[in-house]
């Protein structure tokens, strides 16, 4: 690969990587505090782009009321899945928890099919046409045989340096919340130790439902940035991408927010690259996460951030 | 009630069912019949998964990655090579394979043993991790193998999937297969290696104490779960006679229709997974009228195709917040249960 090429991905990867980022935090954070896989995360990323696409087509609202609109329904949809399915089993085995996950990521999927029918749809005309435009640095072009183009710089996507700058802020305002605000010190507080917590007088329900709307907010964010890039939009579309930010997750050592972003960053770069060097592996290039999770699970299962759990007797 | 009055019962019961079974493919139409043996079917994946998931104290979420391992390798076995020759446009299929055609009860062996071999390589790694962690593993290994069933042309013929799988499934194989599969798991339960599986379940950590090997007990149930997923991989795929690896029909969502039967029977209950596989079978045959147009006080809806998907899942959530005891919980059906039920009827 020419060293064009390789910064071409090297883009490309850290901001698909960073989308994996903002969908990972979502896990990482739940999980830090509940020990549990939230399996309906992909699908709140799912519903948030189907969210803006209503809000677009059907309310006529100029696209970043849309998104912004999208994003805090995404959130509502969060706070309202762990108040209505995550709360009441609370004190249950972590089994029947994860179990339920399962049957509520099953529930908004079809739900979706359901509302919104399982014909894909094309998110394109949505979002401005130039996102989708080339960015080219250095270099001419040069007109071959009257519409071929070809380029002599580095190009990529404008998404993917929006997606970068999107993602940059998100994550300063989520350093800003967890570690300058008050609800922020409560979710670390909780995330430590859950009953100590309550007992100070931190309201444990409200605070979780908080983490669960952050990270849904974020996993909206993900979504839409996900959906102008890739623009095809489905009932099932946040299966795959959630899996992979849950493998970023656990990579980075499944708990810890910079961990989450670390992942994802790691895991976005690497997948461009994989495919960019070989690329008659690209059909299997959804099955190269898994392949990273089940590595890292069996040679450092707490990640490269993370803290080992000890099981106390 | 004695031992041998329960013997005597049982022997009773079994041709009765046989009977049952008999006078239902006489009498019934085809639809019907084939509904009873789909539910067949689903109840040794459901049994399968209550081996790993209820009994062992592992969970398991890569069942459907065995059965449609399962499903494969029966395919190719049983498919004749005329057929073969055309079903795989793309690529022509690897030498050993294209040319042989075996009966359909050695090609169901065959297929739970590859699904066993495969289950044994996952689960060597993979059960060094717990809980949460291994269900993820183990849902990223069915993702794998239904990745690499899309993408190995010259084996699984790609994204075409296999079509025309000769109509072998009937009542008897997938019935004959249950019965195998219940008479395996319940010795195994109820042996001193299905006690250790349970001490595992309630606390690994007082098992390990107690000098169980709490790796190999779940290794052992893993690859036998995974065994009884690969022959009824085989019936499946021969029952629907198509195997399109793009649709989810060997996906997550296979895996998680196993876990609503289950759980709707009673997470750790094996009679309670035969109910649930066939209360299953016969809820998503009765509810198809959500799907079609409905005409109610005479205004008429159209039918939405995914109702009863979300009816089900709705149900799921419902089940494990209000009543995760599910049908049976973990208790099992005996003789002497039966009786104390009629008994506390007829007392009233």
């Amino acid at each position: 690969m020419d060293p064009k090429t390789l910064l071409q991905n090297f883009v490309n990867g850290l901001s698909l990587g960073s989308l994996y980022a903002l969908i990972a935090i979502g896990y990482t954070m739940v999980y830090g505090i509940l020990r549990l896989i939230n399996f309906a995360h992909g699908d709140i990323f799912m519903m948030a782009v189907y969210f803006a696409l209503f809000f677009v087509t059907l309310a006529q609202l100029p696209w970043y009321l849309a998104a912004i609109l999208a994003i805090a329904c995404a959130a509502l949809l969060g706070f309202t899945v762990d108040r209505i399915a995550y709360k009441p089993i609370r004190n249950a085995p972590r089994i029947s928890a994860l179990i339920t996950a399962i049957g509520v990521s099953f529930f908004l999927e079809s739900l979706a099919v359901v509302v919104f029918s399982g014909i894909p749809r094309s998110f394109r005309t949505i979002f401005p046409q130039s996102l989708n435009e080339m960015i080219i640095i250095g270099g001419e072009m040069e007109v071959k045989y009257g519409r071929e183009v070809i380029v002599g710089g580095i190009r990529f996507p404008v998404i993917s340096l929006i997606t970068l700058i999107v993602a940059a802020i998100a994550l300063v305002f989520l350093w800003w919340f967890i570690f300058r605000t008050k609800v922020g010190m409560a979710m670390r507080a909780v995330s430590l130790d859950i009953q100590t917590t309550s007992l100070m007088g931190v309201n444990v329900d409200r605070v979780i439902g908080m983490t669960f709307a952050l990270g849904s907010a974020l996993a909206g964010i993900g979504g839409i940035l996900w959906a102008i890039r890739y623009p095809q939009v489905w009932p099932y579309m946040g299966f795959i991408p959630g899996m992979k930010a849950f493998v970023a997750a656990v990579f980075g050592g499944i708990g810890s927010v910079p961990g989450a972003v670390l992942g994802g960053l790691i895991l976005g770069i690497t997948e461009v690259m994989m495919v960019g060097i070989m690329p008659a592996a690209a059909g299997y290039r959804d099955a190269f996460a898994f392949f990273i999770l089940i590595i890292v699970l069996s040679i450092k299962p707490s990640g490269l951030l993370g803290r080992p759990e000890i099981v106390k007797v | 009630m004695k031992k041998q009055t329960k013997i005597i019962l049982t022997l009773i019961a079994l041709p009765l069912i046989a009977l049952l079974l008999f006078l239902s493919q006489e009498l019934l139409n085809s639809y019907y019949s084939r509904i009873i043996t789909l539910i067949g079917i689903y109840g040794i994946m459901a049994v399968s998964l209550t081996l790993v998931n209820g009994i062992s104290g592992v969970f398991s979420l890569g069942h459907a990655g065995f059965i449609a391992l399962g499903a494969y390798t029966s395919a190719l076995l049983t498919l004749s090579p005329e057929q073969k020759e055309m079903t795989f446009l793309i690529e022509k299929l690897v030498w050993p394979l294209n040319s042989i055609q075996i009966p359909f009860f050695w090609a169901t062996i065959i297929a739970g043993l590859v699904a066993a071999v495969f289950a044994f390589l996952i689960g060597w790694p993979s059960l060094r991790l717990t809980g949460d962690y291994f269900a993820i593993a183990t849902l990223g290994f069915s993702e794998i193998i239904r990745i690499f069933a899309l993408n190995l042309n010259s084996i699984t013929n790609g994204a075409l999937g296999l079509k025309a799988l000769p109509d072998h499934t009937n009542v008897w194989w997938a019935w004959g297969w249950l019965l195998v599969t219940v008479a395996c798991v319940l010795s195994l339960a109820y042996s001193s290696f299905g006690r250790a599986l349970r001490a595992i379940r309630e606390d690994r950590v007082a098992a390990q104490a107690m000098g169980i090997n709490v790796f190999k007990h779940q290794l052992m149930a893993f690859v036998l779960g995974g065994f009884f997923a690969g022959i009824s991989g085989s019936l499946y795929g021969h029952w629907l006679s198509t195997i399109d690896p793009r649709t989810n029909t060997f996906g997550i969502l296979l895996t998680f229709n196993i876990l609503i039967m289950i759980v709707l029977g009673g997470l750790g209950s094996i009679t309670g997974a035969i109910i649930g596989g066939a209360l299953f079978a016969f809820l998503s045959e009765w509810l198809r009228f959500l799907e079609g147009p409905i005409n109610l006080l005479g205004f008429k809806i159209m039918g939405i195709s995914g109702m009863r998907m979300l009816v089900f899942s709705g149900l799921f959530v419902i089940i494990m917040i209000f009543w995760p005891r599910g049908l049976m919980g973990r208790s099992e059906f005996s003789w002497d249960g039966l009786v104390s039920v009629f008994k506390r009827r007829y007392k009233r």
